[in-house]
């Protein structure tokens, strides 16, 4: 039902897989790597890490071949993500910056952009518009913003979205708080752009329905729940979103602009028997209980669900934007699982 | 000599019906907590474990005010969008439990009972023991926080090598142990001493 990868021992910061899924790019959290994207169609991987930098790596008949990329940022770069036509990628930052970069062909480097205004804190994730001018932060002030990216030279003028119409760089379209002062972990557009749902650290998920430019929101709709903080989203259609997080099973909201909810769980701990296929049969668990409690079996020691630990990444795996069949998710436990949802 | 043979077979004698006293007193002091506590020290743990599991949702953050840096932000506390309230939960004006959540790290300082004098050395000593070990307890912090007898330190690196539930279920049990543990050795301790008082003032009987 869902394929189960157990990679390392190691957590998995990130994970990425091409268009034709037959590649894999994950980034574990030892060497610092905290992000990784894979364009699609260019195939080229974009990594970032804490050492404040980026790569761009392209495939050659050689190898990969990174280049740098010229970020300017003091911080550790956090989430980076490639725009959806592939000419930029953004970078976001614990300097209090999102660097949004383009390739310069004169001097034939990376070269960025910084948005500054008004973020105050580190940013968490960052989401592309399917226009690729539109770019949504979640950070950890609290706030959940969209952003125009527009770069002259780069990008074609957009056409006017409920989010504005005339655009310049670093226009704040849109911003939102969490009330409960939460971090905002991750943000994500839905398929049409025209929604935007961020889940943050009191263990919400909220989707914002704008109206037009300038204007208050249609419908800010907010979900609680009883469950740990989520850290990822993943649109699956237009009314369905999937969330993960420190509970380490994803679950399922449905809804439109009156309402949502939370529909299901997948991988839901209280229906699972427990034992077989999920086990982690290693011995390394077996040692580590007898150090630590001094007893060698332990029947509470392995979590019901797939994930031991929690999910970091979801990203869809099948199926085209706007109606994902299978999604994959990867975590600190580093294990990638890709998982079908209910149609 | 013959005092001396004597005094052998008594403390001999002495030792077992004491042990043996001890152990009656011990499992009658256990079955006496045990029925005491269940009214009030388990809500108290409850709470702790689920304040604990919610507290324990951390991820990795490189530092905003050092450049290359990735400390436990709760210790450094130089970005304080980046803390979280901290949460006592308090059984009685004894025993509490602080914890101070972030988004990569969390402290958990415990205050041991302590009824008197006696358990109030007791718990000194037990704590020093650990702290001074503290480099083989991974989560152990080498000072408690002040006002507290011990004090852990969890960072997203630990939940990441370890389980997250075990870690919750080993302070619990260690706040269930340390009680038993302590009025163990106050026990042992009356009892030594009255022996000990016993065997000295023998002679002068």
């Amino acid at each position: 039902m869902s394929e189960v990868h157990l990679l390392f021992h190691q957590p998995i910061a990130d994970h990425s897989f091409s268009a034709d899924r037959s590649l894999l790019a994950v980034s574990r959290d030892t060497k610092t790597v905290t992000s990784v994207d894979i364009a699609p169609n260019t195939r080229r991987i974009v990594t970032c890490s804490q050492d404040r930098n980026a790569l761009v790596w392209e495939p050659s008949p050689t190898g990969w071949k990174p280049t740098l990329v010229l970020l300017r940022i003091n911080r550790a770069a956090t989430h980076v993500r490639w725009s959806p036509d592939e000419t930029k990628f953004a970078v976001g930052s614990g300097a209090r910056v999102i660097a949004v970069c383009y390739f310069e062909g004169e001097n034939d480097w990376w070269v960025s952009k910084h948005i500054k205004k008004p973020l105050r804190s580190t940013v968490f994730s960052l989401a592309w518009h399917p226009n690729s001018v539109l770019l949504a932060a979640g950070s950890a002030d609290a706030h959940a913003r969209v952003f125009s990216s527009f770069i002259k030279g780069v990008d074609q003028r957009p056409e006017p979205t409920v989010w504005g119409e005339r655009i310049p760089f670093n226009t704040v379209c849109g911003e939102y708080i969490n009330s409960s002062g939460g971090w905002v972990h991750s943000v994500a557009f839905s398929p049409s752009g025209n929604a935007l749902a961020f889940a943050a650290h009191d263990s919400s998920v909220t989707v914002v329905y704008p109206s037009a430019p300038e204007q208050p929101p249609h419908a800010v709709l907010s979900v609680t729940t009883q469950m740990l903080p989520f850290v990822t989203l993943c649109w699956t259609r237009e009314d369905q979103l999937v969330a993960a997080g420190h509970d380490c099973h994803p679950v399922v909201f449905e809804g439109n602009m009156g309402g949502w909810r939370l529909a299901y769980s997948v991988d839901d701990p209280r229906k699972s028997a427990g034992s077989g296929a999920s086990q982690e049969s290693s011995a390394l668990n077996m040692f580590r209980q007898m150090d630590l409690k001094g007893k060698s079996s332990a029947d509470d020691t392995n979590l019901k669900t797939i994930h031991q630990n929690s999910i970091t990444i979801l990203r869809p795996y099948e199926g085209r934007a706007g109606n994902v069949t299978k999604f994959s998710s990867s975590g600190v436990d580093g294990r990638v699982v890709v998982f079908s949802v209910k149609s | 000599m013959v005092s001396r043979c004597r005094f052998n077979q008594i403390s001999g004698g002495g030792v077992r019906v004491q042990a043996s006293n001890v152990s009656s007193t011990a499992t009658f002091h256990e079955n006496w907590e045990n029925t005491k506590m269940s009214q009030s020290l388990r809500p108290y743990l409850k709470c702790v474990r689920s304040s604990l599991t919610a507290a324990i949702t951390l991820s990795n953050f490189a530092s905003q005010t050092a450049e290359r840096h990735n400390v436990p932000e709760i210790e450094a506390a130089k970005s304080p969008e980046v803390l979280l309230n901290p949460l006592t939960v308090s059984r009685n004006e004894n025993e509490r439990v602080l914890i101070e959540p972030s988004v990569n790290s969390i402290r958990v300082s415990i205050k041991i009972k302590q009824a008197d004098e006696i358990e109030h050395i007791l718990v000194h000593k037990f704590t020093r023991f650990l702290t001074q070990r503290a480099e083989n307890f991974f989560i152990l912090r080498r000072k408690a926080v002040r006002g507290y007898d011990i004090s852990f330190l969890i960072t997203n690196f630990h939940t990441e090598d370890m389980l997250k539930h075990k870690l919750v279920d080993f302070i619990v049990h260690f706040m269930e142990e340390v009680d038993k543990e302590i009025s163990e050795m106050k026990l042992f301790l009356n009892a030594r001493a009255r022996f000990v008082a016993e065997a000295f003032l023998t002679p002068f009987d």
